[in-house]
């Protein structure tokens, strides 16, 4: 009797914490669609706020997309490579380049942001462009791109694939392109799956690096939160939930299947 | 070209080929975050006090009370992340029930959240059109609202470290030996005395993992306060208000530099404690 009402107790606690998690966030996605919610979902249902944030911000989810886009390719175009680069070359040199890209992870946004605008600041068409964003968001997802990557090629023989492709008369880049980039696809999956969603949801580089012209999603939101009435702010989340929660379930379904196949090995 | 000869062909075309591949990562790392952080470092330190701004951080009584208050208010957030993933992760690692693997979605979704959406949840819980500020005027006659006080940072704070803790917990105690736990049973020991004495210690690493990850990111979060705009000065928003108000930007710098160390500093403990890989997510 005693162990049934604490496990009641911690099924009850478990719930209060999932609600205070997800009621909220259930509310901003109603009051998004609702005429006026300080009366609530009885005054109506409507696609007005969405339409007005469409008017009002489009432009800014466009350029999310844009700087998640270009984060992702460069990621991919630098970040993969390099991942392998490390994991063959092994040695003190490879684990300092590991740490050094590895620090926009403990390195607060904000300090980056200022880091980059005392160097940047000055040129002003870079600063001007999403490009400035751009660089930004590189930095601070590279790590995620260049440790998915290095994780599944060290649970494969690299060297062995690479050598015995390299006895068949491969070249380097040919073995890079036909084996190592085919073995690394999770790793490659879930690094570009948590750049975008990463990119998607920066604010906090982002908030000191654009420019009027150059507002993002996030920053978007920031304003909207601001200045708009509540309605406008959650139909703008709203928007945001329906981009980033597919992102977000393709993760975890990812990270379900690889850790199932990491449990059988 | 030393790496067409012959005899060595492969392996050593091989090394060339690694340096080719890390070149790129190598000057995007250099030009867009080891110089930066290096002019950061030089720029803390070339405003009227000069290099006194570092020491600042630490004796001038408004940056070391906003220092204080953001590691209080971090290492708070943090042991009460913990405490709150623990009881929820044993509990969901140790029953199956249908519904869990929803519940645990539940728990682990608003991971990608930005920080101002965060704050934004508060305001929907506690600010002034708020779910509890209604229930409250409806049930109590009074209508309390708290998502701008040091509460409703601190109910933010959490809303983004139990999901960034949870994983690592439950993943701690699916390792959890259960042949120690029935050891200790069999030799007498409560319920409690089981927690404290064979639990808790083996989930000691995990602890201090995602400990020092919620840390790290409590310290540097920025979005959450914004929105939430208290007038608790936390180290973020004093760094932005010195350099967009004030065009203190000597001193922004050191304050930035500063948080860094701390922020790392907590992950570098973690790690040297644990001898695994620790690093704080998004």
């Amino acid at each position: 009797m005693r162990d049934r009402l604490i496990v009641a107790g911690q099924l009850l606690f478990t719930l209060v914490v999932a609600a205070f998690l997800i009621v909220p966030a259930i509310l901003s996605m109603l009051a998004g669609i609702t005429v006026n919610y300080f009366r609530g979902i009885a005054s109506g249902v409507t696609l007005q706020w969405v339409i007005q944030v469409w008017d009002l911000y489009a432009e800014t989810i466009g350029r999310s997309f844009l700087v998640a886009g270009a984060a992702l390719f460069v990621t991919l175009v630098v970040g993969v490579p390099a991942a392998y680069a490390l994991t063959v070359r092994g040695g003190r040199l490879s684990r300092a380049v590991e740490e050094i890209i590895t620090l926009p992870l403990a390195i607060p946004g904000l300090a980056i942001a200022l880091a980059l605008l005392l160097v940047y600041g000055g040129f002003s068409d870079f600063r001007r462009s999403w490009l400035f964003i751009l660089a930004g968001h590189v930095i601070f997802t590279m790590p995620f791109m260049v440790r998915a990557v290095m994780a599944v090629l060290a649970t494969i023989d690299v060297n062995t694939l690479d050598e015995s492709a390299a006895s068949l008369g491969a070249g380097p880049w040919r073995r890079f392109r036909d084996v190592i980039v085919p073995n690394a696809r999770p790793g490659i999956l879930a690094g570009a799956l948590s750049v975008v969603t990463l990119s998607l949801g920066e604010f906090n580089l982002t908030w000191m690096l654009h420019t009027p012209l150059t507002k993002t999603l996030p920053v978007g939101l920031a304003d909207s939160y601001a200045s708009m009435r509540l309605e406008v702010a959650s139909a703008y989340t709203l928007v945001f939930f329906v981009m980033i929660i597919p992102l977000l379930v393709a993760m975890q379904l990812f990270a379900d299947v690889s850790n199932g196949a990491r449990s059988r090995a | 070209m030393p790496y067409l000869s012959k005899s060595h062909g492969h392996r050593l075309s091989r090394t060339g080929f690694a340096r080719l591949a890390l070149l790129p990562l190598a000057i995007v790392a250099t030009a867009f975050f080891l110089l930066p952080m290096a002019k950061l470092v030089i720029v803390g330190a070339s405003g009227d006090m000069g290099l006194g701004a570092y020491a600042a951080i630490l004796f001038e009584p408004r940056y070391r009370a906003s220092l204080i208050s953001t590691v209080v208010l971090a290492a708070v957030t943090t042991i009460a992340a913990l405490a709150i993933a623990t009881i929820a992760g044993l509990f969901l690692q140790r029953h199956r029930f249908p519904g869990r693997a929803v519940l645990i979605a539940m728990l682990t979704f608003p991971l990608a959240f930005p920080g101002v959406v965060v704050g934004f949840m508060i305001i929907l819980l506690a600010g002034r059109q708020g779910l509890i500020g209604d229930l409250t005027s409806r049930l109590l006659g009074e209508k309390i609202v708290f998502a701008y006080s040091i509460q409703g940072l601190f109910l933010g704070y959490l809303y983004f470290s139990i999901p960034r803790v949870i994983l690592t917990i439950m993943a701690a105690v699916e390792k959890l030996d259960p042949a120690l736990e029935e050891a200790a049973r069999t030799l007498g020991a409560g319920p409690w005395a089981v927690h404290r004495d064979v639990i808790f210690p083996a989930l000691g690493p995990a602890f201090v993992a995602s400990g020092a990850i919620a840390f790290a990111t409590a310290m540097g979060a920025f979005g959450t306060a914004f929105t939430l705009a208290t007038n608790i000065d936390v180290l973020p928003m004093v760094i932005y208000t010195e350099f967009t108000l004030s065009a203190n930007i000597a001193m922004a710098a050191a304050l930035s530099v500063g948080l860094g160390v701390v922020a790392w500093a907590s992950l570098a403990f973690a790690r040297s404690l644990s001898g695994g890989t620790v690093a704080a997510a998004g």
